[in-house]
């Protein structure tokens, strides 16, 4: 570390959900990186740590290296002539320019999608179906003396959702912090997290909905057969303990993850949990909520919701947005072999989509805009070096609890947003579609 | 420079009343004449009011994208297409940001208000208000329920709870404070189905009672002197007997100014003897004390037969309407601020309650002696969609049309109140402009919108005469926002940034310290990135103060406008 530092106080680290807007930043302007994360967990220091200044091509046109200029207008060509364009990622990047991208999949009829669609989608297909009661992570804090986790382990991928939010914390009304809550894990498997789990709860793997459902009926009253044990792992006894923890506390919080979402099941999974969690309410005061992985991806559902009215996995090649998971999501659009041309911006599906959707990535012009060399960006025909949110660049962001935070970047960076990337980009694609773009449908021979 | 020529006029804050004059526009204002080459509408056979001006609707925000987000069922059955002009989006009763602003101006109306926001949402609303097109806008911040509030006033703190209302107006970018079921959302959140239904019961372990919660905010927004009164969804919202409630509520004002909003859903009795549910109207007495008290004011919050949303911050309430449908809904609390339920609902008129309430608003309007203190809404969409105002001005102004809604209405209810009794009153073209432009744009303390006197911002719509008052008010032949045409023809033609009204109260700055010690004990964010920063505004005015208003004498003329 050099004589030559400032400290950025209260900037937002960005690496998951949690959206901590504590982090007292000190950064080193002779070296270009950040040296120190006050408050930041683990994860938070690897993010600041891993994102200095690194010295990296403009762009990259086929693997030649290019001017930010020449890629914005390959990019946009690219996009200009495509007939189903795409749009995908989004979750890393500021609420700014995940506007810009909902309005360049507008522009062109494209399909946009967030990767939303690869993790709490079904959590959102559950939230059309049921609904939700949920609550901000100050009340889960100030309130919650039950608080649940089920097919998470936050100790690793959310750590400070336990510190500063929901269990060691200490709230209004729960002054004594974790002697005031009683903690509960649910999975399939004993991860790190239940160190922290005064109870935990052993699923048998593909078998929470079962359980979910079990629980219903306890907390209504309702007989269980004993042989849910069999099914599912998991005793009556245990499930009559919880059901009566969940019934009697002041406030509860269940906070779920990927263990519900992408295991059999799905959105009924989600759904069975989210319902749970309302019918409480006619015991208690109780919410639920999903614990959201990337930085913004609330932003991102928040942002495509009040532009198209869906939150993801939309379509717009009719000239107004369509809404079908399974159809418009990014996985099966590629899978099928169905876009011919990709727009992928703050996400790398070529390190972990399935591989007959990768294989189609490389079969069709790909832009990706990151501010790292990833497996997208070395498929990818135009890929342009982006500046990274909350780091070099401002902008909003949305915790998993759908509070607004505005960034506070500390280090100054050479390379563009992402937002003023895909402005310019918008731009020119508005001029060479001359700002218009009406799909032309062939008549099929039917009588007026 | 355009002139408006051969058009009927109706300025009812000018006096002018379906005389046929010329409206000059140049820069974006009404201006006392143009050039003979200025641009021409011939708006022979029209009629020329300003744009509407919506006080209290749900368009933006935390609550709304929720509601929005919950009912894609509703959004496929109604779609817009992009245009060379306007992007995509979809409808129903919570449309797609985009949708919203362009259908508010296809019915004419250039400002609306979004009703409540929690200051730590602030910033989303405010981004969706950005996404909302051609019409000017702003927001009420909730305030009834804020913890922080509750711990200054019940240690009798006064100077500085003043302080802190003005300090969250400037913080969150609001336009007034906003009361919802006050004590009833943090007893909620504390408990299994709480709430508060007594105006002198205390709320949990305050030292406070809704009376004095709804005494202090009335008297501090007073005392600060901002354009719009405290804006008040009374306590008890829905329950039969509930028409005590408001009228003690209303007495609370004690002579100081203060808007009731939706008062339909407070004007209930009830059935001596009988349980809760059968509720009664209470009209007569709601309406009389309005017309009797110049210091209160309403919006109607009629409601309108077919889908509609639940969304308010009545976080009880919600509760309780989701236990009537059985079907989806969402609970959302907010630290320290508020509560927040939604449930899609749909109002029948063979329903005794629906047909009642139905029944209950029209009442009130046909009871009000005083238009401008009166006005139209729906509660956007809790009362059903703005898209169902037309049909509303349409029940007012033909009584025949009326009667032949009554008809289809449970019977009982219609027996209940006024409206079958000779209430034949209909509302004439002047009225319909007071209660749909004029008066909310006095209510709201914005003196250069709802009329068309020199000066005045150019939000003027042109509306074809016709003997349907819906069609009428459903398809205006011209909008004009700013001075510029956006709708001609029927037809959208142009996109518009409106601004974001707000206001900027002074206050001690030294209030900022005792906020921030209460941050720092309690909220989950950190003091320094709670206010809204300006560059969130876009386009914005920030209009005076009673006080501001007066330190500089032209600052009710200037504006921040070209921002």
């Amino acid at each position: 570390m050099s004589a030559n530092t400032r400290v950025v106080r209260n900037a937002t680290c960005t690496f998951c959900g949690c959206v901590c807007d504590d982090m007292h930043l000190t950064v080193d302007d002779d070296t270009h990186k950040i040296v120190k994360a006050e408050n930041a967990c683990v994860l938070g220091r690897a993010w600041f740590k891993e994102h200095g200044i690194e010295q990296r091509p403009q762009a990259l046109i086929e693997g030649r290296e290019a001017s930010t200029e020449e890629a914005i207008e390959a990019a946009a060509r690219i996009l200009a002539d495509a007939r189903f364009p795409m749009i995908y990622g989004l979750s890393d990047t500021t609420c700014e320019a995940q506007r810009q991208a909902v309005a360049i999949a507008d522009m062109i009829g494209g399909n946009i999608d967030t990767t939303t669609s690869v993790c709490h989608g079904p959590s959102g297909m559950a939230f059309q179906a049921v609904g939700e009661s949920t609550a901000t992570l100050g009340e889960i804090r100030n309130r919650a003396d039950l608080v649940i986790f089920w097919g998470g382990n936050p100790a690793e991928s959310h750590p400070r959702l336990f510190t500063r939010y929901s269990v060691t914390a200490k709230g209004m009304y729960i002054p004594n912090g974790k002697k005031d809550r009683t903690v509960v894990l649910v999975d399939v498997r004993r991860t790190p997290s239940a160190a922290v789990a005064d109870i935990f709860v052993q699923v048998k793997p593909r078998r929470d909905f079962e359980v979910l459902w079990a629980l219903r009926a306890l907390v209504k009253g309702r007989h269980v057969d004993p042989a849910i044990d069999q099914l599912t792992g998991v005793p009556l006894a245990t499930l009559e303990d919880l059901a009566a923890r969940m019934k009697a506390c002041r406030f509860g919080a269940l906070m779920f993850g990927m263990g519900l979402s992408m295991t059999r099941g799905r959105h009924f999974n989600s759904g069975a949990l989210l319902a749970l969690a309302s019918d409480l309410n006619q015991y208690t005061h109780f919410v639920a909520k999903p614990v959201r992985g990337h930085g913004n991806v609330t932003g991102a559902d928040n942002v495509v919701s009040w532009q198209t009215g869906f939150p993801f996995g939309v379509n717009m090649s009719r000239g107004y947005p369509r809404f079908s998971p399974g159809e418009f999501t990014t996985v099966d659009v590629l899978s099928r072999g169905e876009a011919d041309a990709a727009l992928i911006v703050a996400a790398d599906p070529g390190s972990n989509f399935p591989q007959a959707a990768i294989d189609h990535l490389r079969r069709i012009p790909v832009i990706v805009l990151d501010p790292k060399e990833t497996h997208t960006s070395r498929l990818a025909k135009v890929a342009i070096t982006t500046s990274t949110y909350g780091i070099n660049v401002g902008g909003t962001v949305y915790r998993m609890d759908d509070v607004p935070i505005t960034l506070r970047p500390a280090l100054p960076s050479p390379y563009p947003s992402d937002e003023s990337v895909l402005k310019r980009i918008r731009e020119r694609v508005g001029e060479l579609i001359g700002g218009k773009r009406i799909p032309a449908m062939e008549r099929i021979g039917v009588a007026a | 420079m355009l002139r408006i020529v051969n058009g009927r006029v109706y300025d009812p804050a000018n006096g002018v009343d379906g005389e046929v004059r010329d409206v000059c526009i140049a820069d974006g204002r009404i201006v006392a004449d143009v050039a003979p080459e200025a641009g021409r509408i011939d708006a022979r056979g029209m009629a020329v009011m300003p744009g509407g001006v919506d006080m209290h609707c749900h368009i933006a925000g935390s609550k709304v994208n929720l509601a929005r987000k919950l009912q894609p069922e509703d959004h496929r059955d109604d779609v817009l297409a992009r245009t060379a002009v306007t992007r995509s989006g979809v409808g129903g009763t919570v449309p797609s940001t985009f949708t919203t602003g362009y259908r508010y101006a296809m019915l004419g109306y250039t400002t609306a208000m979004e009703a409540a926001v929690p200051p730590i949402f602030a910033r989303h609303t405010l981004e969706e208000l950005h996404d909302t097109p051609i019409i000017d806008k702003g927001f009420y911040a909730l305030m009834g329920n804020n913890v922080l509030l509750f711990k200054l006033l019940e240690k009798g703190r006064r100077e500085e709870f003043r302080n802190a209302v003005a300090w969250l107006l400037c913080a969150s970018k609001a336009y007034t404070a906003k009361l919802v079921n006050p004590g009833g959302d943090e007893a909620w959140k504390g408990r299994r189905n709480a709430n508060v239904t007594q105006l002198d019961e205390k709320i949990e372990s305050f030292d406070l009672t809704p009376r004095q919660v709804i005494g202090a905010l009335i008297e501090a927004v007073d005392e600060l002197g901002l354009p719009h009164p405290a804006h008040i969804h009374c306590n008890n919202l829905g329950h039969s007997g509930n028409f005590e409630t408001t009228l003690e509520t209303m007495r609370i004002a004690d002579g100081h100014r203060a808007h009731i909003t939706h008062i339909q859903f407070h004007s209930y009795g009830q059935v001596a003897g009988k349980s809760s549910s059968e509720p009664t109207s209470k009209a007569r007495e709601i309406a009389d004390y309005v017309n009797a008290h110049p210091n209160i004011s309403a919006d109607v919050g009629q409601v309108m037969f077919g889908k509609a949303t639940a969304m308010t911050a009545d976080a009880p309430l919600g509760y309780m309407l989701s236990r009537l449908t059985k079907g989806k809904w969402i609970n959302a609390d907010a630290e320290h601020e508020s509560g927040c339920g939604i449930v899609p609902f749909t109002y029948q008129d063979r329903v005794y309650t629906h047909a009642l309430q139905w029944a209950i608003g029209l009442e009130l309007f046909l009871m009000a002696k005083d238009p401008w203190r009166m006005v139209l809404s729906t509660d956007h969409p809790n009362g059903g969609s703005f898209m169902s105002y037309p049909k509303l001005i349409r029940l007012l102004m033909d009584r025949e049309f009326r009667k032949q809604e009554m008809a289809k209405i449970n019977p009982r209810a219609l027996r209940q109140t006024a409206l079958a009794d000779g209430l034949d009153r209909e509302y004439t073209m002047s009225e319909i402009a007071i209660i749909t432009r004029a008066g909310p744009a006095r209510l709201l303390g914005l003196a250069r919108k709802g009329h068309l006197g020199v000066g005045a911002d150019a939000d003027i719509t042109i509306y074809e005469e016709q003997d349907d008052k819906e069609t009428m008010f459903a398809t205006p032949r011209y909008v004009i926002k700013d001075g510029q045409l956006i709708i001609e023809d029927h037809e959208i033609r142009a996109d518009h940034e409106g601004r974001v009204l707000h206001v900027a109260p002074e206050h001690d700055p030294a209030i900022a310290e005792v906020v921030r010690a209460f941050f720092e004990d309690y909220y989950s964010i950190r003091f320094e990135n709670y206010p809204v920063d300006d560059s969130y505004l876009g386009k914005h005015e920030q209009v005076p103060t009673r006080q501001q208003a007066a330190a500089v004498p032209t600052a009710s003329e200037s504006s921040a406008a070209d921002h």
